[in-house]
């Protein structure tokens, strides 16, 4: 069977909670002949948490950089708690933070070196204090020390997340925050941003191709194809929908078409 | 509360602390890394011996070179403040480029100007680690005291400090813009330079119709100036003036060409595909 029709816009934000941290409108990004990202809209309420779900090349990290600053859209607009993000960046950016373990800190400086640097860069006003209390909850005391080059993934992971932890963001933007990790280190991962979640009411977008990670986490997702959102909801909601029993089996319904986007009560040909 | 940023503080002070953050995070590499700063003062000092020999045989052969003995040390001394201030800021960007940490960087509040005045605080303090050694060497190896100069000497090392930092922005654009294929500019652009700055000429010498352009850089007034105070004992104000204005020109023209090739860096998704 087929899912139930696609909810729309405003339904999704009657189910996210509070007032809107992230309200993205029309938002498109096109690079010479290809459209990376094609008029999504979109909005995240404070303290919740969002996956940004699709295959490679859906326009999931097109669309982080541009919530992010790094990418400057082709047409739409971007709030972020509450401002302009494609004119007033920097009214926001202190208030928020990003973490993915494709971007590196730099290798030669030692952790602490680092999340010094980052402390400033955030100003946080005492910052070995901060970097103090954050070693504890991350347990990477013993690396402070060391270079970052020479940290095994997950410590690096735990490392890079103290850094975007630094200045309490309001809104935390994450890239596949447990790519590359065991299982028992994607775990701990898993657990303390939930704790953190709970504890100070943070924000979190996520790009994640980990489904269990989505279920667990998230209290709401949008599914991106071809640069396009082609679904949305909490993740029970989406998997009653489909008709499956697991996040997983959804994407895989949408990422090898066995839905078909103009008419999604029928299952397309592909099926 | 502790670990918060404070709103209260100013939009200034903000400023000035991610300046000096930029300024730290290079201090970090440099201070336990002595190849890199042995490898700074290496060259001056190669150069400056090398330019002492030339001297000491001019001396002798020369009746122009045996006029102001330190007419070439001096020239060669200059020149590295000029190469070292260029490559302070050109080496800085591109420390940041080979460490793909512009996904970081740029997602905090650091503005791009901000990193451009961190960029040039560095050079400053490079470029004193580099030729420092080898004006003090000079006197013992070939008794030319370079700080005899005086007070010119400082006019002289800021018009060519600052003209290192536009070129060391131009190239960090460009590298900005052609990813780190095009970082070898860090090292030969200055040398397009060196041919019309009458480092070890008067500018007279070049031909006519390449004048022009060698008047157009705030190097080719600090050189003749050098001589100027060499061979006269005169200070060229007039020459010093011209410098500093064509100095403010180039470096704002610098700093707004690094600024417009960071928006293209922002359009073109450049920023987080940077790395070897």
């Amino acid at each position: 069977m087929g899912p139930a029709p696609l909810i729309s816009q405003q339904t999704f934000m009657q189910q996210v909670s509070g007032q809107p941290i992230i309200e993205v409108r029309s938002l498109s990004k096109t690079f010479k002949d290809v459209t990376a990202v094609d008029g999504i809209e979109f909005s995240i309420g404070r303290g919740s948490v969002t996956a940004l779900l699709g295959g490679n090349g859906a326009g999931k990290t097109t669309t982080l950089s541009i919530l992010l600053g790094l990418l400057l859209p082709t047409s739409g607009t971007v709030q972020v708690l509450g401002e302009d993000m494609i004119r007033h960046r920097h009214r926001v950016l202190a208030r928020m933070n990003f973490s993915s373990p494709y971007v590196d800190l730099p290798r030669r400086l030692t952790v602490m070196e680092n999340l010094i640097v980052y402390g400033r860069l955030y100003g946080i006003p005492d910052v070995r204090a901060r970097i103090g209390e954050l070693a504890e909850d991350l347990d990477i005391g013993g690396l402070l020390r060391r270079p970052t080059g020479d940290l095994s993934s997950g410590q690096r992971t735990r490392v890079a997340l103290a850094k975007a932890l630094l200045n309490r963001p309001e809104l935390l933007l994450l890239d596949e925050p447990t790519a590359s990790l065991d299982p028992d280190t994607g775990d701990w991962i898993r657990t303390y941003l939930e704790t953190h979640r709970d504890r100070w009411g943070m924000t979190i977008l996520l790009a994640s191709h980990n489904m269990a990670e989505v279920e667990r986490l998230c209290d709401n997702v949008l599914m991106m194809k071809t640069g396009k959102i082609i679904d949305r909801g909490a993740p029970e909601a989406l998997i009653a929908r489909y008709g499956r029993q697991t996040m997983e089996e959804v994407f895989l319904d949408i990422a090898r078409d066995r839905v078909s986007l103009e008419n999604p009560d029928q299952p397309s040909a592909a099926q | 509360m502790n670990g918060e940023p404070n709103p209260g503080q100013s939009e200034i002070a903000l400023s000035i602390r991610r300046i000096l953050a930029v300024f730290l995070r290079h201090v970090y590499v440099l201070r336990r890394s002595w190849p890199r700063i042995l490898d700074m003062a290496y060259w001056p000092t190669v150069q400056m011996v090398l330019w002492g020999f030339i001297t000491q045989f001019f001396m002798g052969h020369s009746s122009w070179v045996a006029q102001a003995a330190g007419v070439l040390i001096s020239a060669v001394l200059l020149w590295d403040i000029l190469f070292r201030a260029n490559l302070g800021v050109s080496l800085t960007f591109l420390e940041e480029m080979w460490s793909r940490n512009f996904g970081q960087l740029f997602v905090s509040p650091l503005r791009p100007i901000e990193m451009v005045m961190g960029m040039t605080l560095l050079s400053f303090v490079r470029t004193l680690i580099g030729v420092l050694p080898a004006a003090l060497l000079a006197l013992p190896l070939f008794d030319v005291w370079v700080f005899s100069l005086g007070l010119p000497l400082a006019a002289f090392f800021a018009n060519l400090l600052v003209f290192g930092w536009s070129i060391g922005l131009l190239v960090s654009a460009a590298v900005l813009r052609l990813g780190l294929g095009a970082e070898n500019l860090a090292w030969v652009a200055i040398f397009a330079v060196a041919p019309i700055s009458g480092i070890y000429y008067p500018i007279d010498t070049l031909p006519p119709w390449l004048q022009p352009v060698a008047w157009a850089l705030p190097s080719s007034y600090v050189f003749e100036g050098m001589r100027a105070v060499l061979f006269d004992g005169d200070f060229r104000w007039d020459l010093f003036y011209k410098a500093v204005a064509l100095n403010a020109l180039h470096f704002a023209a610098a700093v707004g060409f690094f600024l417009y090739m960071f928006r293209v860096a922002r359009q073109r998704g450049l920023l987080l595909q940077q790395g070897e």
